[in-house]
């Protein structure tokens, strides 16, 4: 090649050493992220004297459901003994009622924000997403307190109760962002229409925030279900939600560790919210976004 | 009279719907918060007291060694982990915005820790950090026989472990604004950029950076309340341990409301850590408003 | 910004652009001289500015090559083209003063404080922006910031400025005002300036020679008068010029050289029409500009007698909107004070060497 090439076409694109390490980058640090799943499956499927040998990134030698079988339905949580599986329902009886009526709350809270000039309503906005700043801790004491007074402490209604109010803000400001950026000809028509202040949430703005609808959902299941510290003080002895019930099992057992059914017992407490964001792919990150831009 | 009639329903329709959220700010989120910080100024231990002692639980408290260990453990995790996040976000929003294969992918496998809940983060990397079967382990297994990475069994070490497991778990989050922010910038600044025969690092280092503020803003006062709420991931990875080492202040105020049953003492925290929360969140929150003012 | 001594001549050479399996560009070529004031007008996804961006090295060819000042630059970074850009959202980067974004570039490219200093100066004084070289861009109107755009472009002292419809964002009296800068800018500069756009009344008053792009391909290229006089194909007739021209389906009839255009009962002959090819009797479609046709007592004897529908005040001109005896509205430019009202009639003849004459498939030029 001693005769320059006339240049013509596409510029050649020769592997460059920065190329070369980004790439580098990129791989080491989707390894990085990545082995903490690779190390939770890839035990869960062990048996104990094969963790006991070591190699913990080693595939399993004889790969066995055996652990699973354990976590779900025979692991110990302090004297009980009758797996994961009751933390698994109990998540899902205080999810369902609790997604529902925070998004109720929020859109209606959200709606009534938006399009009426009701006084004050920008100052219990402006309230509103100060608060949802403030540690839980502060609240803690006197909800328990008053929530052993009106006979809903350690049940399901004041878990859902509390879901709801501190679920409240990012589901007041979501949706009514939303609201917002819709055109309020829409509002005013169906005023003219003859439409009053229900009829225009159920039957107008609703319908039209199916996307931010989605959001909600996306943002109050992965929340709630990953919740810890309410559904430990709230939900009552009877009603434990998976993340408290896992961990009571991995880190309350007495005599030896089960290593495989703990592992297997943290990947199916993580199942639901990692099938929320693989299924809902770009509407996760959209709910980040909209949940990101409090203030 | 009567054509004011549907107006005046309109307007009691709207009251009704803000009752709940104004309910819940006044009770939950005014009234407890008031009620905490009363609690903190009462010689209440087991039982609540109304005998009124100033500022004596906080000298208390600030006499308290688990305490001290706590905030100062939360200054550590804090800057460590807030950094951390931030610089390993941007680096990986850059790299992935640089046109590199399998995109979607990358940006699934960085985000998805963030979907999981802090027991799930906390019992892997206990895991992991397990120094017998953990990374150490394997470390070992290769032939260092030296290797030494029992960081989680230690006290003055153990704080680093947490800070691995957040940043796991946050950086995505931060890629995932920032990408967002990258995206947001207009293509034609690139190509301006281009014609000024800027290098890319230069145009990032003087252009972009100076240009995304917001989006540092967001993803710093996203972290900021996260640290300053940890405690799941204190109680999955280590339960406050070996010793008292990794205490955080969210668990001592929860310690000492439902084991410890010191109820001053516990308030007192939690009004201290509303106190810092409002110190970070307030400047925030002052400069968002003037901006939209401005705007 | 002074004297230019470099050559700066660009010729694009059978170039091809497509994205995936779209083509944009095939085998286009295009040389534009020295000095030369160039527009590339069109519509929306024409192609105009993927040809800007491929001249200026922010896009690669899939085939073909680049010229520019008799270098093949196909290969070379934009920075190295001797070329200067002008974009349409202004692109300024935001958090740098306005002296910081026209120096920006000369300072990465180590050139001396000194003479960055003068170049800023200069450019500045030129544009009349000295008064605002400490602000940020956010503090700026959009026809400054515009300006300060340029400015950025004049520094680079280069031979050829490309721009990317930059006055689009604009509202409309500022549109004026920086066409006429632009213009003047071209006549001292003496620079190469290729100029995009989809407005065509820009193309007009700015090119010496307008390519009318569509689909990929310059359908004409050639100076304003040209293209707006004897437009090579429809496409080109109706997008330049407004009001736009006026259509009529008919039929070329006649033998021996005495062709007529016969469309329902008009009849017009066609003596004085340059043909570009040897003229044959078949179906064509009639153009004619709203000002081309010759109205009231310019109509001549044989006018024919046209009922007014409507009419259009526009100021200095008025557009008398008539039906043609086959029922098809046309348009017809008169003098703003003529005296005409709906539902007379205005006497109007079409002279044959003001017509444009298409074929009815491809509509081109006959």
């Amino acid at each position: 090649m001693v005769a320059a090439v006339e240049p013509a076409g596409p510029r050649p694109r020769p592997v460059t050493p920065a190329r070369v390490g980004l790439y580098a980058f990129l791989v080491i640090t989707a390894l990085f992220f990545l082995t903490p799943l690779y190390v939770m499956l890839v035990t869960s499927f062990k048996t104990m004297p094969e963790i006991r040998q070591g190699n913990l990134l080693g595939l399993p030698a004889e790969p066995s459901l055996q652990a699973w079988g354990h976590a779900w339905s025979a692991a110990c949580t302090g004297l009980a003994c009758n797996g994961i599986s009751v933390g698994f329902f109990n998540s899902v009886k205080i999810l369902v009622p609790s997604v529902i009526v925070s998004i109720a709350v929020g859109s209606l809270t959200g709606y009534a924000l938006s399009f009426w000039r009701v006084r004050g309503a920008s100052a219990l906005f402006g309230a509103l997403m100060i608060v949802a700043f403030v540690p839980y801790q502060i609240f803690i004491y006197p909800l328990v307190r008053i929530f052993a007074t009106i006979g809903i402490n350690n049940s399901i209604p004041g878990i859902v109760a509390i879901h709801t109010i501190f679920g409240l803000p990012t589901m007041t400001l979501l949706f009514r962002n939303y609201f917002a950026s819709l055109p309020i000809e829409l509002f005013k028509a169906a005023r003219v229409d003859g439409a009053g202040f229900f009829r225009i949430y159920s039957s107008v703005m609703m319908p039209m925030a199916t996307p931010m609808l989605i959001v909600a959902v996306i943002l109050q299941v992965t929340g709630i279900w990953n919740d810890f510290i309410l559904g430990l003080v709230f939900a009552g002895r009877e009603n434990l939600p998976m993340t408290v019930q896992l961990n009571n099992i991995v880190n309350s057992t007495q005599g030896e560790r089960l290593y495989n059914v703990d592992m297997a017992a943290t990947l199916l407490t993580a199942l639901v919210p990692l099938v929320v964001y693989f299924a809902s792919g770009r509407w996760f990150v959209r709910g980040i976004a909209a949940g990101a831009v409090k203030g | 009279m009567l054509a004011l009639r549907p107006r005046l329903a309109s307007k009691l329709s709207a009251w009704l719907a803000l009752s709940p959220a104004t309910t819940i700010l006044v009770v939950v989120y005014v009234g407890c918060t008031a009620w905490t910080v009363w609690i903190s100024m009462t010689a209440s231990r087991m039982l609540p007291s109304s005998t009124f002692v100033g500022l004596r639980q906080y000298d208390a408290l600030f006499a308290n060694e688990r305490w001290q260990i706590s905030v100062s453990n939360l200054v550590v995790f804090g800057v460590l982990f807030m950094i951390a996040s931030l610089v390993l976000g941007f680096l990986l929003a850059v790299a992935i915005d640089q046109r590199v294969r399998a995109e979607n992918v990358l940006r699934s496998v960085f985000l998805y820790p963030f979907s999981m809940s802090f027991i799930v983060t906390g019992l892997v990397w206990q895991w992991l950090l397990n120094p017998t079967y953990g990374i150490q382990a394997v470390g070992r297994g290769f032939g260092f026989e030296t290797f030494r990475f029992d960081w989680i069994v230690r006290q003055e070490t153990v704080i680093y472990c947490l800070v691995i497991a957040g940043v796991w778990h946050a950086a995505g989050l931060v890629m995932a604004i920032m990408l967002a922010g990258l995206r947001g910038i207009d293509e034609d600044i690139w190509k301006a950029a281009r014609v000024d025969g800027l290098p890319p690092w230069r145009v990032y280092v003087s252009i972009v950076i100076p240009m995304m503020g917001a989006s540092f803003a967001t993803a710093a006062v996203l972290l900021a309340t996260s640290v300053v709420r940890l405690y799941d991931l204190s109680v999955a990875m280590t339960n406050g341990g070996p010793g008292i080492a990794s205490e955080v202040p969210a668990k001592f105020v929860m310690d000492h409301l439902f084991e410890r049953q010191n109820i001053g003492l516990a308030t007192a925290a939690a009004t201290s850590m509303l106190i810092t929360v409002a110190a970070v969140v307030a400047p925030w929150i002052y400069i968002q408003s003037r901006r939209r003012r401005a705007a | 910004m002074s004297t230019r001594d470099q050559r700066c001549e660009v010729s694009v050479r059978g170039v091809d652009i497509g994205f995936g399996r779209v083509k944009v560009l095939e085998k286009l070529n295009l040389d534009i001289a020295q000095s030369e004031f160039i527009v590339l007008l069109g519509p929306s996804g024409c192609g105009k500015s993927t040809l800007l961006n491929a001249i200026a090295g922010l896009l690669d060819v899939n085939d073909g090559q680049i010229w520019i000042g008799g270098r093949n630059v196909t290969w070379e970074e934009p920075k190295d083209r001797g070329i200067a850009m002008v974009f349409q959202s202004y692109a300024l980067y935001p958090r740098m003063t306005v002296r910081g974004n026209m120096s920006f570039g000369l300072r990465v490219a180590g050139m001396p404080a000194a003479e960055i200093q003068k170049r800023v100066t200069e450019a500045a004084a030129m544009l009349k922006i000295t008064n605002l070289l400490d602000r940020r861009p956010s503090e700026l109107s959009g026809g400054q910031r515009q300006r300060v755009a340029i400015g950025r472009a004049l520094v680079r002292d280069a031979g050829v400025f490309l721009f990317d419809e930059p006055l689009s964002n604009l509202d409309a009296q500022l549109r004026v005002e920086l066409r006429v800068e632009i213009k003047r800018l071209h006549q001292r500069l003496s620079a190469t300036m290729i100029y995009v756009t989809h407005d065509q009344i820009e193309a007009l008053t700015l090119a010496d020679r307008i390519a009318v792009m569509q689909g990929g391909v310059i359908q004409q290229l050639d100076t304003p008068q040209k293209v707006y006089r004897e437009p090579i194909n429809r496409f080109v007739a109706s997008f330049v010029g407004s009001p736009s021209m006026n259509f009529v389906p008919g039929r070329i009839e006649g033998a021996n050289g005495v062709l007529a255009f016969v469309g329902g009962d008009l009849t017009i002959p066609l003596q004085g029409y340059a043909f570009r090819s040897p003229a044959a009797p078949g179906p064509a479609v009639l153009g004619v500009r709203p000002e081309h046709v010759l109205a009231g007592g310019a109509a001549g004897p044989a006018a024919i007698q046209a009922p007014i529908e409507m009419i259009e005040p526009m100021g200095a001109d008025s557009l008398v909107w008539c039906r043609m005896p086959s029922g098809a509205s046309f348009s017809v430019r008169v003098d703003g004070e003529a005296r005409v009202a709906p539902g007379g009639t205005l006497p109007v003849s079409f002279p044959a060497t003001a017509l444009s004459l298409f074929d009815d498939g491809p509509g081109e030029r006959l």
